[in-house]
């Protein structure tokens, strides 16, 4: 079963700042409100961007972690 | 004398609603500049304002408003100095130089280079994800006219809108956050 249930993977490795909040803004809405993402990203950028962008749109950072060369991000839609 | 409470009460509640933030955050930037980097840290904050769940308004003015040209496009019935600064200024964003470091093309040419390397978005690229995200982009009739730049030889862009200050301070006034680049 997928880490904190994430229904969905968006891959945005390579892309740099600001393609990563660009592009969860606009998948976020393709899950249900509760339902999580989960995002891989290599742009160190996103570790604090992706706080800042939750806070802002009102949704949730339900866990980030730096693996070796990959970045995991697990994005709940709260609305 | 009596005192009309009730005019009074509805003035304060004209301006207390005047005062009330609009139903979005809102971002709005003077694009002054004619230049790469400048731009492309425009076209970035807009893009990530519209991610962040705000409206993002551009106003292109003075020597922004060469990055608006499209460079596929002429227009005739210039005068002597608006051909001249035709001729001269960047003929769209493409052509728009850094604003330290161009050394003669050199220095520009190795940052589009790197920028393509990193996979960083170009100017086309962020111009095609702003058009797809809403931001909205005013231009400034004054500086249109006087570097000569006429409406046909400007880009498409939806919503693109020619208008002068008045439009930008309404924008700028229920706005959260105000830039100049």
């Amino acid at each position: 079963m997928a880490e904190h249930d994430a229904v969905k993977i968006l891959d945005l490795k390579g892309l740099p700042c600001p393609m990563p909040v660009v592009k969860i803004s606009q998948q976020i809405g393709t899950v249900a409100v509760g339902q999580v993402i989960e995002v891989h990203t290599t742009d160190p950028g996103s570790l604090a961007d992706f706080p800042a962008w939750a806070k802002s749109s009102g949704h949730q950072i339900v866990e980030s972690r730096q693996e070796p060369g990959l970045i995991r991000i697990f994005v709940k839609r709260l609305k | 004398m009596a005192v009309d409470v009730e005019s009074q009460l509805r003035e304060l509640r004209e301006k207390v609603e005047a005062l009330r933030p609009g139903p979005e955050p809102k971002i709005s930037m003077i694009v002054f500049s004619g230049e790469l980097d400048r731009l492309l840290a425009a076209m970035i904050i807009a893009t990530g304002a519209v991610a962040m769940g705000m409206q993002a308004v551009l106003f292109f003015t003075f020597w922004g408003t060469a990055a608006l040209r499209d460079p596929g496009r002429k227009a005739s019935g210039k005068d002597l100095m608006g051909r001249m600064f035709g001729r001269m200024l960047p003929k769209g964003r493409n052509q728009l130089k850094l604003s330290k470091m161009h050394m003669a093309g050199m220095g520009t040419a190795m940052l589009k280079d790197l920028m393509r390397k990193k996979n960083a978005p170009s100017l086309d690229q962020l111009f095609a994800i702003a058009a797809e995200l809403g931001v909205q982009v005013k231009v400034c009739e004054m500086s249109m006219d006087l570097m000569g730049f006429k409406r046909e030889e400007m880009i498409d862009y939806p919503s693109l809108e020619y208008c002068g200050v008045a439009t930008f301070l309404a924008e700028a006034r229920e706005s959260q956050i105000q830039m100049f680049i």
